[in-house]
């Protein structure tokens, strides 16, 4: 209760009421995460149950198109393997957002311990640490990605990698995207650690590792908290650019960027919505994480690390 | 001056060592270069006679030498699928993705600089604000649903423009055949370079008006304004030329991105470049491919960015003069 | 003989900025004159609204800010009639303005030479040579060795103290007839600050320029202007001579920033202060915006917002303060 009575009393609140956008964008946001992760609540098939898949009800058009072949059961049509799409959507979108936000836990982690340490000790570890982050930058986090997921697939045979996917996915585009919040961390510890408080945590004899995680870290927390809007939507993006190109989840447990894939493959044969319907979703999705980020980084105007 | 094109070009070098221990160790983890040359009739005794004549046996270090010695001879192992040297194939295939890259870029940088001054100088207009507007959903649409959206409108639903290949190609000169010069070729483009411009175009925008923005506000500007000085030389000399240096910096960096995005759009539209090829070279567990890509595109990133570095201290006079810090 | 004109008058000048809760009025109904080759200091704490009211001169206040109200006459014309135009050529030609810190006001990627260059072409027909030549001038007039070489050098080459001299060249090169200077030494080292302020008095006696003086510092002030204005809140609390001001302060609050300078040494004494702080501009309240920290604090001041008016030797925003000279006439 004191907590939010505090959340709604502050400066943040205040501003996101006085924004349609930010509220919009989050109402959004909200609502597809709810379906999302509420999806065995709300759908009437489950899309991992082989048992009730019958692959004679692939390809179903969505039912207003009025299309001999329209199923009453199937709203927004079937799938190539016969499943419902909506449902199949729905846990295709949880299975994206768990990635993206494995995947940005894990690159925060990364990232700030590393920009923390690289930022604070300085000297040529610093210059070594930033010198990678920067080149594995220069190379861009979907190549790095790619090639990763590559490897791994190569690595451990396709059956393997289809089972470990989820796991594995966040792994690699935790891995392939430390390098932002590194940057962003270092860049906040070198303004905040010639501050006045932190000479006085070293003065009083503070040990280092106290310094730093409870003392400088806390003040580097706003850019950090802009930067993660913009990794989770990238994130995600990354997730469906993977596995679009096969290298990603399997279609036995599709996320949104594997469905598209799946939907692809008949776009000649004008089977359009298995690709759009979960291409919408993706978007929408990305949008309003990416509108919320932008109204947050407004409004906190951050100074985000630069050149 | 001098001294900084050296460290640059040192660290260049150093990028593309650590590239090739990376690119090296994928061949040895995932690759069997026996079944490359052989294939799989063989018997294990015939295997492993082969193996100490090809020096599998030897040290990863000594092993590595030898691999980089290819490397600088052009030698980076040969595609089991193309039965040919994977160097090869990848010359083969660049243009195509090369093609893409130029049009794309071009075409970003056009857009984008007169877009983005626009939108930071402006910005409670309506113009700007559909820009910014139009950015943001930009940025947020993954490149392969804007393609397959494009086919689905251009190629199948209204059956204007082709969906998939390069179309009519003239080689202009030996290994390079080009979509450049024919009408056929040219509309073979058009859709893939919608595409990646759609992704690439929006991220520009976002970066120009935001440093604008940023170097309105700066006190030289206003200073600049308390000088008297015409508005125009306020924002295209002293605001833009702040501009210009970090733009200059991300744009090295977002080549990346274009070169991985050519992955999904070639993939797309089935374009005959490096990106397709990779990816069926990764579908076939063809290893010496994947890493002749590797390599070849860490060297394509590496120059760039060494080029432009060096262009960022020739514009930077803080870097020129030696001075600053 | 009737009074000259004088160079520079302000007269009821108000700079308001559009806030989150509503209006913040930064200058409030301001009005002063300043003559030919006058030098006149602007005094007041950080947040009283003197810098606002130095670029509202020149119609520079950046947005959210706005100019509520008020006219600025210079050389006998409105400013407010200007257009945008005629005012850039007021900008950088007639009046000159001197920034806070030097590190920041410079463009980093141009050189000195093409700023200076830049700013002469902006207002005379000249060829780049020329404009060069009277940029070497300049240069030599603000002490600066080899001037040559220092034009085709960028600013990170020069130290702060340096690049403040460059920064009054550039002011001297149209030959105005008022310098507006914001705090022009408050971020440099403190050993060159005298040098800097010296070197900005000899010139305008020199050259026969008006100097508008906008700092914190009684003592720096004291030293180079004739006139001195006290803001507080917004608002003129003071304005006379110097040495009316620095001899015989009326306003309670100059008296209270003329206790806090530090007189002779004396070891284990604190400098006095003023105790409290200024009122936020945003609920300005109806009486005096002094009141909270007033010692003299009457009940009328409570009520009554003071106008400045002429008391004694000066112009006095204050209520309880008597005007003795006055009475006698009477």
């Amino acid at each position: 209760m004191k907590l939010f009575k505090k959340i709604t009393a502050s400066n943040l609140f205040y501003n996101f009421l006085r924004d349609p956008m930010a509220i919009g964008s989050a109402t959004v946001l909200l609502f597809l995460l709810v379906a999302s992760f509420g999806a065995p609540l709300f759908t009437s098939h489950n899309p991992y149950d082989q048992t009730t898949i019958d692959i004679m009800d692939a390809e179903l058009p969505p039912i207003w198109t009025g299309a001999a072949d329209a199923d009453s059961r199937f709203l927004l049509g079937t799938d190539p393997q016969g499943r419902d799409m909506l449902s199949t959507m729905l846990y295709g979108m949880r299975v994206s957002v768990l990635i993206g936000a494995g995947a940005v836990v894990l690159q925060s982690l990364i990232g700030i311990i590393i920009g923390l340490i690289a930022g604070y000790k300085g000297g040529r570890l610093e210059a070594l640490l930033m010198r990678l982050a920067d080149v594995q930058l220069s190379f861009s986090t979907y190549m790095v990605a790619i090639f990763i997921s590559a490897v791994f697939q190569g690595i451990f045979g396709m059956g393997v990698y289809s089972d470990y996917a989820l796991g594995l996915l966040i792994l690699v585009i935790g891995f392939a995207e430390w390098p932002q919040y590194a940057r962003t961390v270092r860049a906040s510890v070198m303004a905040e650690k010639n501050k006045e408080y932190v000479e006085a945590a070293r003065v009083i004899g503070l040990p280092q590792r106290r310094i730093m995680f409870r003392h400088i870290l806390p003040n580097t927390m706003t850019p950090v908290l802009v930067i993660s809007t913009v990794q989770m939507a990238n994130a995600i993006m990354s997730e469906a650019a993977l596995s679009f190109i096969g290298l990603g989840m399997p279609p036995s447990q599709p996320s949104l960027g594997s469905l598209i894939k799946s939907g692809f493959d008949y776009i000649a044969s004008g089977s359009w919505w298995i690709s759009l319907f979960p291409g919408i979703a993706l978007v929408v999705l990305i949008l309003s994480i990416n509108l919320l980020g932008d109204w947050l980084r407004d409004y906190l105007n951050p100074k985000l690390y630069k050149d | 001056m001098f001294a900084f094109i050296i460290r640059r070009t040192l660290q260049a070098v150093f990028v593309m060592l650590v590239i090739s221990v990376i690119g090296f160790a994928i061949k040895q983890s995932v690759g069997d270069p026996v079944r490359e040359i052989t294939g799989i009739s063989v018997s294990v005794a015939e295997r492993d006679a082969l193996r100490d004549k090809l020096g599998l046996n030897d040290s990863f270090p000594v092993q590595w030498l030898r691999f980089v010695k290819g490397a600088l001879h052009g030698d980076l192992g040969n595609s089991f699928k193309y039965k040919k040297p994977a160097v090869q194939v990848i010359l083969s295939k660049a243009p195509a993705t090369l093609e893409l890259v130029i049009t794309t870029s071009l075409l970003v940088v056009l857009l984008s600089i007169p877009i983005g001054i626009y939108a930071a100088i402006h910005s409670k207009s309506w113009w700007a604000r559909l820009a910014m507007g139009g950015s943001i959903i930009g940025v947020s649409i993954p490149v392969f649903l804007t393609a397959i959206l494009l086919i689905y409108v251009f190629a199948v639903w209204l059956q204007w423009l082709p969906s998939f290949g390069r179309g009519e190609l003239v080689e202009i000169f030996p290994g390079w055949k080009s979509g450049f010069f024919t009408w056929n070729g040219l509309a073979h483009l058009l859709l893939p370079t919608v595409s990646l411009t759609s992704i690439m175009l929006p991220l520009f925008i976002r970066l120009i008006r935001a440093e604008m923005t940023e170097t309105l506000q700066t006190e030289y500007v206003k200073y600049a304004r308390a000088r008297g000085l015409r508005e125009s030389r306020i924002l295209y000399v002293h605001a833009f030329k702040n501009t210009l240096l970090p733009v200059i910096t991300v744009g090295g960096v977002q080549l990346g991105t274009l070169i991985a995005f050519t992955i999904l759009t070639e993939t797309v539209f089935q374009w005959g470049g490096m990106g397709s090829m990779f990816i069926k070279a990764v579908e076939d567990a063809d290893t010496s491919l994947m890493v002749a890509y590797l390599v070849f595109v860490g060297l394509i990133f590496v120059v760039v960015n060494t080029v432009v570095d060096v262009i960022y201290g020739y514009v930077n006079p803080m870097i020129r003069t030696g001075g600053g810090k | 003989m009737q009074k000259q004109e004088p160079l520079l008058s302000v007269r009821e000048l108000s700079v308001a900025f559009k806030m989150r809760g509503g209006v913040l009025t930064a200058v409030d109904g301001v009005s002063f004159d300043l003559d030919r080759s006058q030098r006149l200091g602007l005094v007041g704490e950080s947040g009283a609204g003197k810098s606002v009211t130095g670029f509202a001169i020149l119609n520079l206040v950046s947005r959210p800010g706005y100019i509520a109200g008020g006219h600025v006459f210079f050389e006998g014309r409105d400013l407010a009639t200007f257009s945008e135009e005629e005012m850039r050529n007021i900008r950088g030609n007639r009046i000159s303005m001197i920034f806070q810190d030097p590190m920041m006001t410079l463009n980093p990627v141009l050189t000195i030479g093409q700023q200076m260059v830049e700013t002469l072409k902006a207002h005379r027909h000249i060829s780049k040579h020329e404009a060069e030549k009277i940029a070497l001038n300049k240069l030599q007039k603000v002490a600066i060795p080899s001037p040559e070489k220092r034009l085709t050098q960028y600013p990170h080459e020069f130290s702060g103290g340096m690049r403040q001299r460059i920064v009054i060249a550039i002011a001297l090169l149209t030959s105005p007839s008022l310098i507006i200077a914001d705090e022009p030494t408050t971020a440099l080292d403190v050993t060159i600050q005298a040098d800097i302020m010296e070197l900005l008095l000899n010139l305008c006696e020199e050259e026969k320029m008006a100097l508008l003086l906008i700092t914190h510092d009684l003592a720096v002030v004291s030293q180079v202007a004739e006139r001195i204005a006290v803001m507080y809140a917004g608002r003129i609390a003071e304005l006379g001579s110097t040495e009316a001001i620095v001899n015989a302060p009326q306003h309670p609050y100059t008296q209270g920033l003329l206790k806090a300078l530090p007189q002779k040494v004396e070891r284990r004494k604190r400098l006095n202060q003023i105790p409290g702080s200024m009122p936020s501009l945003q609920e300005r309240p109806p009486g005096c915006a002094f009141y909270d920290r007033c010692e003299l604090r009457g009940e009328i001041c409570h009520r009554e917002s003071p106008r400045l008016v002429e008391k004694n030797a000066g112009l006095v925003a204050c209520h309880m303060v008597k005007d003795t000279t006055g009475k006698e006439e009477k």
